[in-house]
């Protein structure tokens, strides 16, 4: 694995990870978002369906849990995953972990069963059974809680590091990892020395990379998260990649990558498809000439201030954004416009608004799997667009048409 | 998408033109192909506005415009060239007047080939508690609002006109199978008045098939009567209504091969209801040439696959470390790619496992009337039949006695 970063503009990285997969011959841009699932599939989708959206990420993402819930080998083979590259993490993170299971030698996961303790060495054994082409380390991320005393984030920082060494020896000695490459996990809270010492102490140890652990979007406001993960960025050795967890909604992925980060997940689509929303917010910098001011309006503009967020809908969702519209509202029963103007996703070339709220409605399956390729679609289309003005000097444009935009009408 | 299963008879260029219409107005044409020498089967191929339709067919169950998780796209590479739509559901979500206006249901769901609509008639009788049969129609407590409804005749065709369906139901008086007495005289008698209304309220004759439904429950002379009348009107099709609902399959077949009887050569039978995959093989034997059934699309969402010796149950621990496709001679999609544990696995975490097992019983559906079609064709059916129930049941004493009787009496041994 390595990175070939071409620029740093305004704390922004942009490159390649290339050198992924059995043959290395897969490569992943960046900044960019691996492919969320849910026991190595993609919710709601099957290979054909799946297969509709353009520009997958080559990464897939499979979390521990997965082990448990179902036999490794056929995730990985039966999945059709076969030529893919893989990232596993620890947790997944559209589910929300019971707080209170982490002791010194061991984290807990979830699994059809029940709960789940694993030392480092049970942590190894299952790292060895999936083979994925990078992991992260065992690490103890329970700082998300407000009120989280010193005393614990300390104690997160110290664990993690010693399950990063403990993890790193049994990395050496395991036959099956020696194409695996580990990646060292920076804990510390939102306490600016914990975080430091943890990044540096981490950056020492021989690891493929560094995920930033913690930086949940319940966890922290998003200022202290971005001077956070700016501070810590820049003890980390620039030449290896950095991924976040727990970081989906936009405007939160923007200013990461603005703070050095390289890598996302992409569990957010999926909860938006979930409360039965759509991903609607405007990315595009460069709106086709032909059509602006003649297309409908998805975007509002109000003589460049900031609009007040907008109320939310009847039946919304609290963890509904700004950045997504509620098909479940029964202003969108006669809309026959497709959920976004302009949107190649299968959804948006074959069906409108109207057909896709009558899907909800009525609790019909098909509508988890039309709004999964939409937001899928959108939301591969937000880090694509994000990765051009950042190449093409117009960062400041893109953050303007997405941060102002709101919920199209 | 993937690429339609090869050998399918992708007929679905259907000319108008240069097929004899069936009724002087009516937008269908059904050309007989072959005839089994044999039994009553025969192969057709069906002419209906958006496409033609080969026969004997099975078709899907979409009930409120959508067949559950998957896609249109999906549903045409498996090659199906009809479904059905539930008019008592869309009447009531989305409503006619939405669907209308979004160009029928085929532009509400896009879905370019043939769909057809049932009455309303069924849901009303067997989802609706308190629902009142008049001669005027059926009254009932919506189950939305609560506010009371009436469906007559013209409104069930209204609303079927609305949806632009290439084959209509006519509103009938529906009776359980069980029922007996003077109720089922009534309701045959009936259902021939609520015909004849559905015939003059019918908007669109030139592009929507109104087909009458036989009734007459388990009545041999009820049913005879219902067909003698049924059968001077000048409809498209025929339908054998009023049966697979619960009744004796001893009493089932007989009703069938009586209809069939008497039904013209020359229109299609419908027999409503029907998915089984014996009951099929059975009733195309005795001369049905159109099947739907919620079954195959219900049954997949507990996990219940379709097989030629029977059905799978993939939750079933057994299945967990089972590497094997359902069936290792499927073609569809489900079955190239993945295997039972996986699928035993993915039951656990998300509904895609649904999606997965639905292709694989609509397939399972579609190429079993395909090779049945394909046997009459080549003169081999009862041969085909054997086979089948070879397939189907560990041993001849477990036939049920039924399906041989019904097999028996159009020539088919197969004891």
């Amino acid at each position: 694995m390595r990175l070939e970063l071409s620029r740093a503009v305004q704390g922004c990285r942009l490159g390649l990870l290339t050198g992924l997969g059995n043959t290395g011959q897969h490569s992943l841009e960046v900044p960019g978002c691996l492919l969320y699932t849910c026991c190595a599939t993609v919710p709601h989708l099957t290979q054909d369906t799946l297969h509709t959206l353009r520009d997958l990420p080559s990464v897939t993402q499979v979390s521990v849990d997965m082990y448990f819930a179902v036999h490794h080998m056929l995730m990985v083979s039966y999945a059709g995953l076969h030529d893919t590259v893989l990232f596993c993490s620890l947790h997944d993170s559209a589910n929300s972990i019971p707080a209170g299971h982490v002791t010194n030698k061991t984290v807990s996961v979830w699994g059809s069963g029940g709960r789940i303790e694993l030392t480092a060495a049970r942590f190894m054994a299952i790292q060895a059974a999936i083979q994925p082409d990078f992991y992260q380390s065992m690490a103890d991320g329970e700082t998300w809680q407000a009120g989280t005393s010193r005393k614990r984030v300390r104690k997160a920082v110290d664990r993690t590091l010693a399950h990063l060494d403990e993890c790193l020896v049994l990395h050496q000695k395991t036959q099956e990892l020696k194409q695996s490459e580990i990646f060292g996990v920076v804990e510390g809270g939102d306490i600016l020395e914990e975080r430091l010492r943890s990044a540096r102490e981490t950056a020492k140890r021989p690891v493929g990379g560094f995920v930033l652990d913690g930086f949940h979007s319940a966890a922290m406001d998003q200022d202290v998260r971005v001077q956070l993960i700016k501070a810590t960025s820049a003890e980390l050795p620039q030449e290896k990649p950095r991924l976040v967890l727990g970081v989906g909604r936009p405007d939160e992925v923007i200013s990461c990558v603005e703070a050095g980060v390289d890598l996302f997940e992409s569990f957010f689509p999926f909860q938006v498809t979930e409360r039965g929303c759509a991903l609607s917010f405007n990315y595009n910098i460069d709106p086709d000439p032909e059509t602006a001011g003649t297309s409908t309006p998805t975007v509002l503009e109000f003589n460049g201030e900031m609009p007040a967020v907008k109320k939310l809908n009847s039946n919304g969702d609290e963890n509904m954004t700004p950045y997504e519209m509620n098909l479940k509202d029964k202003r969108y029963h006669d809309d026959f416009r497709p959920l976004v103007e302009g949107c190649s996703c299968y959804c948006c070339k074959k069906h409108m608004r109207s057909y896709v709220h009558h899907l909800l409605v009525t609790n019909e399956l098909l509508g988890g799997v039309l709004l999964m390729l939409h937001n899928m679609a959108h939301y591969l289309g937000f880090f694509k667009s994000l990765r051009e003005a950042i190449t093409s000097d117009r960062l400041q444009d893109f953050k303007n048409r997405v941060l102002h935009c709101r919920e199209g009408d | 998408m993937a690429a339609p299963i090869p050998g399918s008879t992708h007929e679905c260029e259907g000319s108008m033109a240069s097929v004899k219409a069936v009724s002087s107005a009516a937008p269908l044409a059904l050309r007989i192909v072959a005839e089994c020498p044999v039994s009553k089967a025969r192969a057709c191929t069906l002419t209906l506005p958006h496409c033609a339709v080969s026969t004997p067919v099975f078709m899907p169950v979409g009930t409120q415009g959508t067949l559950k998780g998957i896609t249109v796209d999906q549903l045409e590479d498996l090659d199906c060239q009809i479904c059905l739509g539930n008019t008592y559901h869309l009447g009531m979500r989305p409503g006619p007047e939405l669907i209308e206006k979004a160009d029928g249901l085929h532009g509400f769901m896009k879905w370019n080939r043939n769909l057809l609509t049932d009455s309303g008639g069924f849901q009303m009788v067997s989802l609706v508690e308190l629902s009142e049969v008049t001669e005027e129609g059926v009254t009932f407590r919506s189950p939305y609002d609560g506010k009371e409804i009436l469906l007559t005749p013209e409104q069930s065709i209204a609303i079927q006109n609305s949806l632009g369906s290439d084959i209509m139901m006519q509103l009938d008086d529906v009776v359980s199978s069980t029922v007996k007495g003077p109720r089922v005289e009534e309701a045959m008698h009936r259902s021939v008045r609520w015909l004849d209304r559905c015939i003059a309220a019918n908007k669109n004759p030139d592009r929507q098939n109104l087909f009458a439904i036989i009734q007459g429950g388990l009545d041999a002379k009820l049913r005879k009567a219902c067909l003698d009348e049924m059968t001077k009107r000048d409809v498209p099709g025929f339908a054998i209504g009023g049966l697979s609902g619960g009744e004796e399959k001893d009493d089932f077949w007989k009703m069938v091969t009586l209809s069939t009887e008497h039904l013209p050569r020359e229109k299609p039978r419908y027999l409503m209801g029907v998915g089984y995959a014996l009951d099929l093989v059975v009733c195309v034997a005795l001369g049905c040439d159109m099947f739907d059934c919620v079954f195959p699309t219900r049954t997949a969402r507990f996990g219940s696959a379709l097989v030629p010796w029977g059905s799978l149950q993939l939750k079933q621990k057994q299945y967990a470390k089972d590497f094997q496709p359902i069936d290792p001679d499927c073609q569809c999609p489900t079955c190239r790619r993945h295997s039972r544990a996986y699928l035993h696995a993915l039951f656990k975490s998300d509904t895609a496992a649904m999606h997965h097992i639905t292709i694989h019983n609509i397939s399972y559906q579609l190429t079993l009337m395909r090779s049945v079609r394909q046997s009459i064709i080549e003169q081999r059916f009862p041969e085909f039949v054997k086979a089948f129930m070879k397939r189907m049941f560990p041993s001849r004493e477990q036939y049920p006695s039924w399906a041989v009787e019904a097999l028996q009496s159009v020539n088919i041994c197969v004891c």
